[in-house]
C-alpha cells in the first residue's frame, strides 16, 4: 500500500468499482477503500437491473444472475393487475442479481485493471488544503492513517459523509428517502418469470411492495415506504403484515434493510479535487428506486473526468465540472422527470391508483411503447395530465427516455 | 446526545445517517455512533426501517 495515489475511491459498490476500473485502465494509480469486511454484504437492494444497460458495463455472468425476467405485474390496491412486457417495464426489470457476487465481481475487475483495494477500511475525514481535497484520513483495523491523492471519488452510499466533509449538503429529508426492508424467502410459489409490484397506502404508504424472483424457488419480498410516512409503524412492520397474509407458509432466509434516496438530483456533486458518485450523489431514480445502473454510468464518467483533470494538472471544479455536466446530461434528466412523477404519486389515494389501473384494463401493453402507455393514462385521466404537465414539457424538450 | 440504538435490531444500513441534519451519526462498520452534535430531533428514529432507534429529549 502506497501513501500517495492519483485517485482514492471511497466505497466499493458498483459506482465505486466502475470508477476505479475506468481510472486504472487509463493508467492512473488507484486505491479503492471499503469499510465493510466483505464487499457486497450485507445487501441493501432488491437486486433488479435492466439487461440492456448492464451489458454496457459488464458481460452478464450466470454466477451472479439469479433470474431472467420477462415482465412485470403491477397490482393496484383493489387487486386489479396490469401486466407489462419487458420492453416497456421501464427497463428496471431484466435480471435479478446476486449482489454479493456481483459487487465482488466488479471490484475484482477494478483490481485486475490495477487498482489497489483495502477492505475493513473506513474513511474518517478528508485532507483539505488551500480549498482542495488532497486525500483521505482513514482507519484500518483500528489504526489511523492518511493517504494523499490528486482526486477523491466519494461513492460511499446513502450514508455518505464525504460530500458533507467537503461542504456539500447531502442530507436528506424524510420525504427524500424511501425506507426499505426485504426478506429473501423460500416457498412463495411465485412464477419466476415475473417481477411483482403491489401498490396501496394501506400496505405501503407512498411506496410499494416488490416480489422479485431469485431462482430455485426463492424470492426477494421487500417494501419501500416514504420516510415521512414512517414512524408509528416502520417498513419492516408493514412487510411482516404483507408476508403474514400473502405467504403465511414461506420461510425467511435473510433480512435486508436500507434507505434509498428519492430526492432527485442535488445541487452540486463536485468540489475541488472531489466527485460524488451513485447514492452518495443521490443519483438513484426517485420512482423506481433503482440505483445500480445510474451509479455505474456516473462512476464511468467520474473515472474518465478524473483522468482528464489529472492529465491537465487541474483538478479544480473548473475541470471536474465536466463530470457534473456529463452526468446531468446523461442520467440527470431522467432523474428529474422521475422526481416529478414521484411527487405526484406519493400523494395519490388508493382510489386514484385504482382508477388509473382501471383505465388501463383493456390495454394490451406488450404491444405498446412507454410513450403510448403514458398517452393512454393521460387520455383516461385528465387531472393526471394537468398534474404532470411539467413532465410533458420536459418530454417535448428532451424526448422520452425511460429506458433505464 | 440522547439517542439509543438497539444493536440487536439494527441492520446497519446507514439510512439514519443520511437524514441526520447536523451529521452527528456515523455508520462505523457494523454499528451506529452518534457524536455531540446530536440535537435529539428524532429524524433517525422516524425513518429507521426496523425501528431500532429511540430518542429521549
Amino acid at each position: 500500500m502506497k501513501d500517495q495515489y492519483d485517485i482514492i475511491v471511497i466505497g466499493a459498490g458498483p459506482g465505486g468499482s466502475i470508477a476505479a476500473k475506468t481510472a486504472a485502465e487509463k493508467g492512473l494509480s488507484v486505491l479503492m477503500i471499503e469499510k465493510r469486511q466483505e464487499i457486497g454484504d450485507p445487501v441493501r437492494c432488491a437486486e433488479g437491473v435492466s439487461k440492456v444497460w448492464l451489458r454496457k458495463h459488464i458481460e452478464p455472468d450466470h454466477r451472479w444472475i439469479c433470474a431472467d425476467v420477462k415482465g412485470s405485474r403491477i397490482f393496484s390496491p383493489d387487486g386489479s393487475m396490469i401486466e407489462m412486457a419487458e420492453e416497456i417495464a421501464g427497463g428496471e426489470v431484466g435480471y435479478v442479481l446476486e449482489r454479493k457476487l456481483f459487487d465482488r465481481a466488479l471490484a475484482c475487475e477494478s483490481a485486475k485493471a490495477g487498482a489497489d483495494i483495502m477492505v475493513k477500511t473506513r474513511a474518517t475525514g478528508l485532507i483539505i488544503e488551500d480549498g482542495f481535497v488532497k486525500g483521505v484520513k482513514l482507519m484500518h483495523l483500528g489504526e489511523e492513517k492518511q493517504i494523499r491523492s490528486k482526486v477523491v471519488i466519494g461513492a460511499d452510499g446513502i450514508e455518505s459523509k464525504v460530500g458533507r466533509w467537503a461542504g456539500i449538503d447531502t442530507s436528506l429529508k424524510p420525504r427524500d428517502i424511501e425506507t426499505c426492508a426485504q426478506f429473501l424467502m423460500s416457498g412463495t410459489a411465485i412464477d419466476q418469470n415475473y417481477c411483482y409490484f403491489y401498490l396501496g397506502n394501506e400496505i405501503a404508504p407512498s411506496g410499494y411492495i416488490w416480489v422479485f424472483p431469485k431462482g430455485q424457488g426463492l424470492a426477494n419480498v421487500g417494501i419501500g415506504i416514504l420516510g415521512s410516512k414512517s414512524g408509528k409503524k416502520h417498513a419492516i412492520d408493514y412487510l411482516k403484515e404483507f408476508v403474514g397474509k400473502k405467504y403465511p407458509d414461506a420461510k425467511i432466509l435473510e433480512i435486508d434493510v436500507g434507505g434509498v434516496p428519492v430526492s432527485g438530483s442535488i445541487e452540486r456533486t463536485i468540489a475541488n479535487g472531489l466527485m460524488l458518485v451513485g447514492d452518495a450523489a443521490r443519483q438513484s431514480d426517485p420512482i423506481t428506486g433503482g440505483g445500480i445502473i445510474n451509479a455505474m454510468e456516473a462512476g464511468k464518467m467520474a473515472g474518465e473526468v478524473a483522468f482528464e483533470a489529472i492529465s491537465k494538472n487541474d483538478v479544480s471544479t473548473a475541470t471536474l465540472g465536466l463530470y457534473e455536466k456529463k452526468w446531468r446530461h446523461k442520467i440527470g434528466m431522467d432523474i428529474d422527470n422521475s422526481l416529478i412523477v414521484k411527487d405526484i404519486f406519493v400523494d395519490f389515494s388508493d382510489k386514484e391508483i385504482d382508477s388509473l389501473a382501471h383505465s388501463l384494463e383493456d390495454v394490451n401493453f406488450s404491444s405498446m411503447s412507454l410513450l403510448d402507455l403514458l398517452y393512454a393514462l393521460f387520455k383516461a385521466n385528465k387531472k393526471l395530465l394537468w398534474d404532470l404537465r411539467v413532465l410533458f414539457k420536459n418530454v417535448v424538450k428532451y424526448e422520452l427516455d425511460f429506458e433505464r | 446526545m440522547a439517542i439509543k440504538v438497539n444493536k440487536f435490531k439494527c441492520g446497519y444500513c446507514g439510512a439514519c445517517v443520511s437524514v441526520c441534519p447536523p451529521g452527528a451519526l456515523e455508520l462505523v462498520e457494523t454499528w451506529i455512533e452518534a457524536d455531540d452534535n446530536c440535537t435529539s430531533c428524532g429524524m433517525c428514529a422516524k425513518i429507521c426501517p426496523v425501528g431500532a432507534i429511540e430518542v429521549s429529549r
